[in-house]
C-alpha cells in the first residue's frame, strides 16, 4: 500500500538525526502556528505564496538560500568536528552517517543556497536594471521557484524519513547504482534535482528571454549593466547545461528503477560516460554561479568607487568569452581517469585559458577603484575581500588545472581547498555583497551597518583560518571524504581548520544578528528615495520598495548608466525631470499554480523514491490537471488605474524633490 | 509589456504581421519590449533549444553505447526497419496536419482547425501505438533494456522521443477544447504556436533518430 | 543619500597580514618538503623520479603565479586604501573608464603567463604520463592491481604470488602497474611515489611509478568508495632488490592460493583487513577480472526494509579484518 515506507523509515534508533529532526520540526510548527495565530496565512499567500511578482520571487529564492545555508553548514560543523576527533579513534559519527552528511552538504550548498541566492538575485534586479515591469513570464517564474523549493525540501525529509545519499554531492556509478547503493538515499538526491533542476531551467528560459527580448526603449545591448550581461551569460549556460544534468541523472534513474544498463558494471554498462556527461554539465555549473556574482562585484565596485566600471566592453566580452569556454574545460575534473597525455594536456590549456577573462575582470575592477572615492560599506567589504580570495582560489585553480601537478592533488584536501577558495571567494562573497547592496531596494530599509562588517570579518578571517589549513593537509597526503585517520601530521591542521569553521559560525550569527536589529531598528535607515547608495542604474529609479509596476512610465534610455545622466541631469537644473503621462498598467495577476505545481511535484518525487506507484500516478494526474486549470484561465491580467499609478509615483517624486533641495540646502 | 500590448489590437492573429508597429517587432531595446508574440515564441523556441540538448546526451549515450551488445543482440538482428518506416510516415504525415492546422488558425476556419487537429492527434497515436508495440516485441523476445547497455541506450532516446509525443498529444487534445470552448483568443493562438513549433521539432528528432538508430544501425 | 566610512590604515593591515600568513603557510611546507628530510605523507616528500617530477611542477607553476598574484593583491590592497573617499589628496576622475594601454597591458599578461604555463601543461603531461615507461632500458615489475571492497588486491603475475593491502617493490626498478576494480570506481594512490590513477571495472588503466630510496610510503584509496572508505589503506615498502627477491621467495612457499574461489571469498565487503599474501595466483586471473568474465564484488547486504545498508564495524556482514 506504501510502497517500500514503513516506520522503520524513521531513524528512532539513531539519536543524531532523530533530534535535529524533532527540533527543527518544532521550530517549524512553532513558526507556522505564530503564522495561523497571527493571521497572516491571508496576507502570505496573497502576497508571496501566490504571486508572480518578480521582486518577491527573487526575495523568496533568497530567503530558502539563507534557510538553507544554516542547514548547510550545520553538515560542514559536524564534518570539521568529527574529522577533528577522529584522529586515531572512530569520532562520533559512523561511516553511514558521516557520508550522508558530505553527500548533503555538497549537494544542498550548491543546490539549494548557491543557485537559489543567485538566482534569486538576478530575478529581483534583472528586470529593474533594464527598466522593465517584470520578467518575461511571470507566472512560470513563480513555478520554477516553487519547484526549487519542493527539491529542497525533499533534501531535508530525507532526514527524517529514510536517509540520504552516501556517495557524494555527484553519485558517481556504479558506486550510485542499485547494486552498492540500494537504500532509498541516491533516490532522494535524484528525485530532488530532477525536480529543482526542472525550477531552475524554466527560470534560465525566463531570463534570457526577458534579457533579449524586453528592455526599455533605447537599452541597446551594449547600454545593459555589466550585471544583466553576467546573468544573460549565466542563464544561456543554464538552458545549455542543465538538460544534459537532467538526462544524465535520469539514465542512473533509470539503472536504478528498471534494470537499465547504462552505468552497471554488467551487461556492458560505461562508468566513466556518466562521469564524463555530469562534468559536461558540472564545469559550466560553477560558472553559471561565478557570472552573477561577478556582475554583482561589477555593479558593488563601480557605486562605491563613485566611477561608471572601467572597461565597459572588454568585461562584456570576457563574460562572454568564460560562457563559451566553459563548456570546454570539463576533463580537468577527472585527469587521472587515464586519459592519455593528448587529451589531458588539451584540457589543461582550455582549463588555464579560462583564466584570462577572469583575471581581466580582476583588473578591470582595480582599475575602477583608481582614481575613484571609495566608499567602504558593507558590501565594498565583501567585494574587496572576495577580489583578494579569489585571485587566490584562482591560482590553484590553475595549479590543478596542471595535469602532472593534478595526478598528486585530485581529490585531495587541497582540491576542497580550491573550490571552496572560488565558490565561497566568489559565490558567497558576491550573494552577500548583493544582500546587502539591493537589501534596501528590496525592503525600504538598510542593514545595520556595524554588525555587517563585524559577520563580514568573521567570514574572511575564519575562512582562511578553515581552509588553507585544508590546502596543506592535502598537499600532505589527505584525501578529501576520511571518516577517520592515522597521520599525525595532518591532525593539528584539521584542528585549526575545524577553528576556523567555528569563526565563520561567529559571521552566521552576527549575520542573522545584522537581521533582527536591521528589522527592529529600521525607522532608523529608511531609504526614503529610493537611492541609497549614490546608485548609477536604473533599479535605484524606483521607489523602495519598487511598486508592483516598477516603473510608472517606461525609461528612455539615452546611454551608458541611464539613471546617473538622469541623477546628473536633475542636480544641474535643480529641479526633476517634468512629470510623465500616467496610463493604466496591465499587471499580471496571481497564480497558485506554482505552488500546486510544486506540491506535486513533491508527491510524486517522495512516490517514485519509496516506491508508492499509485500516489505517483495521481500526482501526474494532478499534474496534468493543474496545467489544464492554468490554461483554462480566462483573465491572465488586471489593469492599475493610472490614479493609482500618478499616486505612487508622485510620492516618490515629492520624496526625491526633497533631497534635492536638501543638497542644495 | 503592457505599454506594448496596449498599442496592439486585441484580436491579432498568429501569423499577421501587419498589425505590429515595425519600431517594436524586434524586441532589441529600440521600442521598448517585444510584444507578447514574440516573446512567447523566443521564449519556446529557447525551450525547445534545451530540450534539443537533452536529446542530445541521450544520442551520446547510444553512440557511446552502441557496440556494448553483452553477447546479445544488435540493431541488424532487432529492428523492423518497415515498421520504423510506417511510422515515419504517421509522424511526417501529422506534422502536415499540423501544418494545415496553423493556416487553418490563421484563417480563423473552426471545423478545419479540428478536424486537421484531429488528424495530427491520430496519426501521432499511430505512430505511438506502433512504437509500444515494437516495444513491447523487442521486450518478448528478450532484447529488453535490461538485456544489454546498446538496448538501454535505445530505449532511453526512442523512448524519450515517445514521452515528448505523449506529452505532445495531450497538450494537442488540451489545445483542441481550448479552441472549442473559447475560440481563436490572442493567447489561445500563441500556444498554439508554441505546439505547433514543440510537434515540428519533435518530427526533426525523429529523423534524427530515424537515421542514426535505425538506418545507420542496421546497416554496420 | 551617501556614507561617508571610513576603512582605518590598520585593518588594511590585518588583510595583508592574512594572506601573507596563508601565502607563508603554504610556501612552508612545499619548502620542508624540498630539502628531503623533513618524512611526512605527502607527495611533496618525493619518494621516486614521478612525484618529484611532479614536485618541480608544482612548485614552478606556483612560484610563476605567486609572481602575478601578490602584486596583484598588493595593488588591490593600495588602491583601494589611497583611494578611499576621505583622502583628498587622490585624484578623483570619474571619466576615467577606458585606456588603450591598460586594455592591453590586463588582456596581455594573463595570455603570457598561461601561454607559458600552456606549453609546460601540454610537455610535462606527456613527460609524465602515467602510462609512460620510466626507463626503457630497464625491465619493469609487473603489478595487477585490483580495487575491491575495501582491499586491496596486488597480483605479481610474473613471480604467481599476491598481496591484500600491502605492496613491495624493489628500490631502482621501474614498476608497471596494470589497475582495474571488481566493484566501483576506485583511485590508486602512494602520495610519495607520485601520480594517481583510477581503478575502474571493466577497465584497464596503467601507471607507472618507481621508488628511488627504501622506505616504508602509505597509500591510499582516493575516491569515495563505500562505508570502508577511510580503512581502504595499504602500506608500500620499497626494499633492496635482494629483500625483495627473498619476499617473493617466502611468499610461494606458503599462504593460501588465489584461484578463483579465493577470489569469490574476496567479492564480500569487508574493511581492515591485514596484509596476507597468497602463494600462488591462477593465470591470468586479473585478465578474467578486468574484461568481466568473473562476477564484480558483492554490494551491501540489505537490511531493514527500507533496503538501507547496514555497515557496522564488526559484526555479521563482516567489516573485521581477514577472511
Amino acid at each position: 500500500m506504501l510502497g517500500k515506507l514503513t516506520w522503520q523509515a524513521i531513524p528512532f534508533d539513531q539519536p543524531i538525526p532523530l533530534y535535529s529532526a524533532a527540533v527543527v520540526g518544532m521550530m517549524l510548527l512553532a513558526v507556522l502556528l505564530w503564522v495561523a495565530v497571527k493571521g497572516y496565512v491571508p496576507y502570505l499567500w496573497r502576497e508571496w505564496i501566490t504571486s508572480v511578482d518578480h521582486k518577491r520571487i527573487g526575495v523568496m529564492y533568497c530567503a530558502l538560500a539563507l534557510l538553507m545555508l544554516l542547514r548547510g553548514f550545520i553538515d560542514a560543523l559536524m564534518m570539521r568536528s568529527q574529522q577533528a576527533f577522529a584522529f586515531h579513534a572512530a569520532g562520533y559519527l559512523p561511516p553511514e552517517h558521516y557520508n550522508q552528511i558530505f553527500s548533503a552538504h555538497g549537494t544542498i550548498m550548491i543546490f539549494f543556497v548557491a543557485m537559489p541566492f543567485m538566482v534569486g538575485l538576478m530575478n529581483f534586479v534583472v528586470p529593474l536594471q533594464l527598466g522593465v515591469r517584470d520578467v518575461a513570464f511571470p507566472t512560470l517564474n513563480s513555478v520554477g521557484f516553487w519547484l526549487t523549493a519542493a527539491g529542497s525540501l525533499l533534501v531535508n525529509v530525507s532526514l527524517v524519513v529514510g536517509e540520504f545519499s552516501r556517495v557524494g554531492w555527484l553519485p558517481y556509478p556504479p558506486l550510485s547504482g542499485i547494486q552498492y547503493s540500494p537504500g532509498v538515499g541516491v533516490d532522494y538526491y535524484l528525485w530532488a534535482l530532477e525536480i529543482s533542476g526542472a525550477g531552475t531551467l524554466v527560470g534560465g528560459i525566463n531570463l534570457v528571454t526577458t534579457i533579449l527580448k524586453t528592455r526599455a526603449p533605447g537599452m541597446r545591448y551594449m547600454r545593459m549593466p555589466v550585471f544583466c550581461w553576467t546573468s544573460l551569460a549565466s542563464n544561456l549556460l543554464m538552458v545549455a547545461a542543465f538538460p544534459v544534468l537532467t538526462a544524465t541523472l535520469a539514465m542512473l534513474l533509470l539503472d536504478r528503477y528498471l534494470d537499465f544498463h547504462f552505468f552497471t558494471n554488467e551487461a556492458g554498462g560505461n562508468a566513466m560516460m556518466f562521469v564524463n556527461l555530469i562534468w559536461v554539465w558540472g564545469h559550466p555549473e560553477v560558472y553559471i554561479l561565478a557570472l552573477p556574482a561577478f556582475g554583482v562585484f561589477s555593479e558593488v565596485v563601480s557605486t562605491f568607487s563613485g566611477k561608471p566600471l572601467f572597461g565597459y566592453r572588454s568585461m562584456v566580452a570576457a563574460t562572454m568569452t568564460i560562457c563559451v569556454l566553459s563548456f570546454m574545460v570539463w576533463l580537468h575534473h577527472f585527469f587521472t581517469m587515464g586519459a592519455g597525455a593528448n587529451v589531458n594536456g588539451f584540457f589543461g590549456i582550455m582549463s588555464m585559458i579560462i583564466a584570462v577573462p577572469t583575471g581581466v575582470k580582476i583588473f578591470n575592477w582595480l582599475f575602477t577603484m583608481y582614481r575613484g572615492r571609495v566608499r567602504f560599506s558593507v558590501a565594498m567589504h565583501w567585494a574587496i575581500g572576495f577580489m583578494v580570495t579569489f585571485v587566490i582560489g584562482g591560482m590553484t585553480g590553475v595549479l590543478l588545472a596542471m595535469p602532472p601537478a593534478d595526478f598528486v592533488m585530485h581529490n585531495s584536501l587541497f582540491l576542497v581547498a580550491h573550490f571552496h577558495n572560488v565558490v565561497i571567494g566568489a559565490v558567497l562573497f558576491g550573494a552577500f555583497a548583493g544582500y546587502n547592496y539591493w537589501f534596501p531596494k528590496a525592503f525600504g530599509f538598510a542593514l545595520d551597518e556595524r554588525l555587517g562588517k563585524a559577520a563580514f570579518w568573521c567570514w574572511f578571517v575564519g575562512f582562511y583560518v578553515a581552509f588553507v589549513p585544508l590546502y596543506v593537509t592535502g598537499l600532505l597526503g589527505m584525501t578529501r571524504r576520511l571518516q577517520h585517520y592515522d597521520q599525525p601530521q595532518w591532525h593539528p591542521w584539521i584542528l585549526v581548520a575545524g577553528v576556523g569553521a567555528l569563526i565563520i559560525l561567529c559571521g552566521i550569527a552576527l549575520q542573522a544578528a545584522q537581521l533582527v536589529v536591521s528589522i527592529r531598528s529600521r525607522q532608523r535607515r529608511t531609504d526614503r528615495t529610493g537611492d541609497p547608495w549614490d546608485g548609477r542604474t536604473l533599479e535605484w529609479a524606483t521607489p523602495s520598495p519598487p511598486p508592483l509596476f516598477n516603473f510608472a512610465v517606461l525609461p528612455n534610455v539615452k546611454g551608458e548608466e541611464p539613471y546617473w545622466g538622469m541623477k546628473r541631469k536633475a542636480i544641474t537644473a535643480m529641479q526633476l525631470s517634468p512629470e510623465p503621462s500616467y496610463e493604466p498598467i496591465e499587471v499580471p495577476r496571481n497564480s497558485a499554480t506554482g505552488i500546486v505545481t510544486a506540491f506535486l511535484a513533491f508527491v510524486l518525487g517522495f512516490a517514485l523514491i519509496w516506491h508508492i506507484w499509485w500516489m505517483a500516478a495521481l500526482a501526474l494526474v494532478g499534474a496534468y490537471a493543474t496545467f489544464v486549470v492554468f490554461a483554462w484561465r480566462d483573465v491572465a491580467e488586471s489593469v492599475l488605474p493610472a490614479e493609482e499609478v500618478a499616486r505612487i509615483d508622485r510620492a516618490n517624486r515629492s520624496a526625491r524633490a526633497l533631497a534635492l533641495t536638501e543638497m542644495h540646502a | 509589456m503592457s505599454t506594448s500590448d496596449i498599442a496592439i489590437p486585441p484580436s491579432s492573429s498568429v501569423l499577421d504581421l501587419r498589425s505590429v508597429p515595425p519600431s517594436e517587432a524586434t524586441g532589441h531595446g529600440e521600442g521598448g519590449p517585444a510584444p507578447k508574440r514574440i516573446v512567447v515564441g523566443y521564449g519556446f523556441w529557447i525551450f525547445l533549444l534545451s530540450d534539443i540538448i537533452m536529446f542530445s546526451a541521450f544520442f551520446a549515450s547510444f553512440a557511446v553505447l552502441g557496440s556494448a551488445t553483452a553477447g546479445g543482440p544488435g540493431a541488424a538482428q532487432l529492428f523492423d526497419l518497415r515498421n520504423v518506416q510506417i511510422e515515419t510516415a504517421c509522424l511526417l504525415l501529422s506534422s502536415v496536419c499540423c501544418g494545415i492546422a496553423t493556416l487553418a488558425v490563421e484563417q480563423r476556419y473552426a471545423l478545419l482547425t479540428q478536424l486537421a487537429l484531429l488528424a495530427t492527434g491520430v496519426l501521432g497515436a499511430a505512430f505511438l501505438i506502433l512504437e509500444v508495440r515494437e516495444f513491447a516485441s523487442l521486450i518478448a523476445q528478450g532484447a529488453g533494456p535490461s538485456r544489454s547497455a546498446f538496448l538501454s541506450s535505445f530505449f532511453a532516446l526512442v523512448g524519450c522521443h515517445g514521452a515528448h509525443i505523449t506529452a505532445g498529444l495531450l497538450w494537442l487534445g488540451t489545445m483542441m477544447a481550448q479552441f472549442y470552448a473559447k475560440g481563436f483568443r490572442a493567447d489561445i493562438c500563441r500556444r498554439y504556436f508554441c505546439f505547433s513549433l514543440f510537434w515540428h521539432a519533435l518530427d526533426i528528432i525523429w529523423v534524427a533518430i530515424f537515421t542514426i538508430v535505425y538506418l545507420i544501425g542496421v546497416r554496420s | 543619500m551617501m556614507l561617508r566610512n571610513l576603512l582605518p590604515a590598520p585593518r588594511l593591515r590585518i588583510f595583508t597580514a592574512v594572506h601573507g600568513a596563508s601565502v607563508l603557510a603554504l610556501l612552508c611546507s612545499g619548502l620542508a618538503g624540498c630539502n628531503g628530510h623533513a618524512w611526512y605523507p605527502g607527495s611533496l616528500d618525493s619518494a621516486g623520479p614521478v612525484s618529484s617530477g611532479e614536485r618541480v611542477i608544482l612548485l614552478d607553476s606556483l612560484a610563476i603565479m605567486l609572481a602575478i598574484v601578490v602584486p596583484t593583491i598588493v595593488c588591490i590592497l593600495i588602491v583601494a586604501w589611497w583611494y578611499r573617499a576621505a583622502n583628498r589628496r587622490s585624484l578623483y576622475d570619474p571619466t576615467w573608464t577606458y585606456s588603450g594601454r591598460i586594455e592591453l597591458l590586463v588582456w596581455s599578461i594573463p595570455a603570457l603567463v598561461i601561454l607559458f604555463l600552456g606549453g609546460t601543461a601540454w610537455i610535462s603531461s606527456h613527460d609524465l604520463d602515467p602510462a609512460k615507461p620510466l626507463n626503457p632500458d630497464r625491465k619493469a615489475l609487473e603489478i595487477q592491481v585490483v580495487a575491491l571492497d575495501w582491499k586491496w588486491l596486488f597480483i605479481y603475475p610474473d613471480q604467481h604470488i599476491a598481496s591484500i593491502n600491502r605492496l613491495l617493490t624493489p628500490v631502482g626498478t621501474p614498476v608497471h602497474f596494470r589497475l582495474t576494480s571488481a566493484s566501483v570506481m576506485n583511485v590508486f594512490f602512494v602520495p610519495q611515489l607520485g601520480s594517481e590513477i583510477y581503478a575502474m571495472n571493466g577497465m584497464v588503466t596503467e601507471l607507472n611509478l618507481q621508488a628511488d630510496r627504501s622506505g616504508t610510503f602509505p597509500g591510499l584509496a582516493a575516491q569515495i568508495n563505500g562505508d570502508g572508505f577511510s580503512d581502504m589503506r595499504f602500506d608500500t615498502h620499497a626494499v633492496s632488490p635482494r629483500e625483495f627477491s627473498e619476499w617473493v621467495d617466502a611468499v610461494q612457499t606458503d599462504g593460501p592460493t588465489l584461484d578463483e574461489a579465493a577470489y569469490r571469498l574476496l567479492l564480500k565487503q569487508s574493511a581492515r583487513v591485514a596484509p596476507y599474501t597468497y602463494r600462488d595466483v591462477a593465470p591470468k586471473l586479473f585478465e578474467a577480472i578486468a574484461s568481466r568474465q568473473l562476477p564484480s564484488g558483492e554490494g551491501p547486504h540489505l537490511t531493514p526494509i527500507t533496503g538501507s545498508p547496514v555497515t557496522q564495524a564488526s559484526g555479521p556482514i563482516g567489516l573485521t579484518g581477514g577472511e
